[in-house]
């Protein structure tokens, strides 16, 4: 069997070339899908009969929650098949899934909070999802710092890939205890809304949001990735010619 | 080979015996200070002792840990063992243990002292020390990692409580969860069952990262 495909994947320059001509496509749907997705989430689906106007915070809210866990564990995957594998290229998508991710934790805490002002009349409460997306930009920080800590970058990328391999054990392990935390200390908390069924429109939206923010972020870390490769192989002929030295 | 290399590390410890004396005096400074910042008023204390205490003992284990590796990286130490012991797990458990020995049990042997200065009663005391037990050698361990990765940085100090701060959050919920439940009165078996089970998952997974952080670190 001919293996030079699955070499050709890990190789910065044809990451390059392709990332280049796959970006326009992705920010072109990322941003049609997001246009639908704000129409259908701002003018076209119903209200909520209990928040009225303030759910629809959600359609930036949860796609940003979920992107924030979907990028740690694309991080943490990519630094365990960096440090496995010696494959630089999966160090750099690491390394630049952090920034996104930290990014969408902090967007998905702030929205919270906006949300949770006219709701719940607080902008905090230790919730345990609250908590445990607290506790992952804690882990998102660190794991930016320890990288950001070397000056060599191949010694900051197996470092950092440990720590991120430590990371996503621990996650379910600092998610789980904080939701039996939770309920162990306040019997009955501030619920989140109920949505025993979601309104189809609402769902819609939701949907082509989530869908949205990925591709955005993606679309974003495809750009931090492609600086990576220029600034780390920046002696190569192939970057000198491409940034027309 | 483990029990030379821990007559080592202990031998080491006991020939800087300041460096193992300062953790502890943190941790009753700390403690201590609770009370005047906040109200020396008994009711209010037994309350928040648990934590207090667990707050205190979880920072006093990870400033403690830059004796962990921090000489013997060094000096080059820590390479040539490394090399010559066969087993790099050995080195790391050697350390791991004389850690939590140095310092986890010192802090689980004055706890009940702390305790009554914070009102708790007998009960509380109890399964804090208990929980002090199973506890601190869970933060020795997860500590050990962080303390790899960042053994060979210059201002290593700050970022390791960054990245080891988040991990201990588990064991800080239940190990102060049981001892404020114990102090109502009630069942704390569940939350002891967990920390065992955090103790044991991390005796064996630990290790394995400890020395890939080493590993890293001595490149």
């Amino acid at each position: 069997m001919n293996w030079q495909w699955f070499h050709r994947l890990s190789s910065p320059k044809w990451f390059y070339q392709i990332s280049g001509r796959w970006l326009p496509w992705i920010w072109i749907l990322s941003l049609v899908l997001m246009a639908a997705g704000l129409y259908q989430g701002l003018y076209n689906s119903v209200v909520d009969y209990q928040q009225g106007n303030t759910v629809r915070i959600m359609y930036l809210h949860v796609p940003a929650a979920f992107a924030s866990m979907m990028f740690y564990v694309i991080m943490a995957v990519a630094a365990a098949i960096g440090y496995i594998w010696r494959i630089k290229l999966a160090h750099m998508a690491a390394v630049s899934a952090a920034p996104v991710g930290a990014a969408m934790t902090f967007l998905a805490l702030l929205t919270g909070a906006l949300w949770g002002k006219p709701m719940w009349g607080t902008w905090w409460v230790w919730d345990a999802r609250l908590t445990s997306e607290l506790i992952l930009l804690f882990l998102y920080l660190g794991f930016m710092a320890l990288h950001q800590a070397f000056e060599d970058r191949e010694v900051a990328d197996r470092a950092a890939g440990v720590l991120a391999m430590v990371g996503i054990v621990n996650v379910p392990i600092i998610h789980y205890s904080v939701e039996w935390w939770n309920t162990l200390h306040q019997g009955a908390t501030i619920s989140k809304f109920e949505k025993p069924s979601l309104d189809p429109s609402m769902l819609i939206a939701l949907l082509l949001m989530i869908f949205a923010v990925i591709l955005f972020c993606t679309a974003i870390m495809m750009y931090r990735m492609r600086n990576e490769v220029l600034s780390r192989e920046h002696s190569k002929s192939w970057v000198k010619e491409v940034i027309g030295l | 080979m483990l029990a030379r290399l821990l007559k080592r590390e202990l031998l080491r410890h006991w020939r800087c015996r300041q460096d193992l004396i300062n953790p502890l005096i943190f941790f009753l400074i700390t403690v201590s200070l609770f009370p005047l910042a906040v109200a020396p008023g008994s009711e209010l204390l037994s309350r928040i002792g648990s934590g207090v205490i667990w707050v205190a003992a979880l920072l006093a284990a990870m400033l403690s840990l830059e004796s962990m590796y921090r000489d013997d990286y060094h000096d080059g130490t820590l390479e040539l063992l490394l090399l010559q012991s066969g087993s790099p797990f050995s080195v790391v458990m050697a350390k791991i243990i004389s850690h939590w020995l140095t310092t986890g049990l010192p802090l689980v042997i004055m706890s009940p002292l702390l305790a009554v200065m914070m009102q708790m009663n007998s009960n509380a005391i109890g399964a804090l020390m208990l929980t002090l037990l199973i506890g601190t050698p869970v933060l020795s361990l997860i500590g050990s990692v962080g303390m790899g990765l960042t053994v060979g940085l210059r201002q290593g100090g700050v970022l390791l409580s960054l990245l080891v701060l988040p991990l201990y959050i588990p064991i800080l919920i239940f190990g102060a969860g049981a001892v404020s439940r114990a102090g109502m009165g009630m069942e704390y078996g569940g939350q002891i069952a967990f920390m065992g089970a955090f103790l044991l998952g991390s005796l064996s997974l630990v290790p394995i990262a400890s020395v890939a952080a080493i590993k890293v670190s001595l490149k």
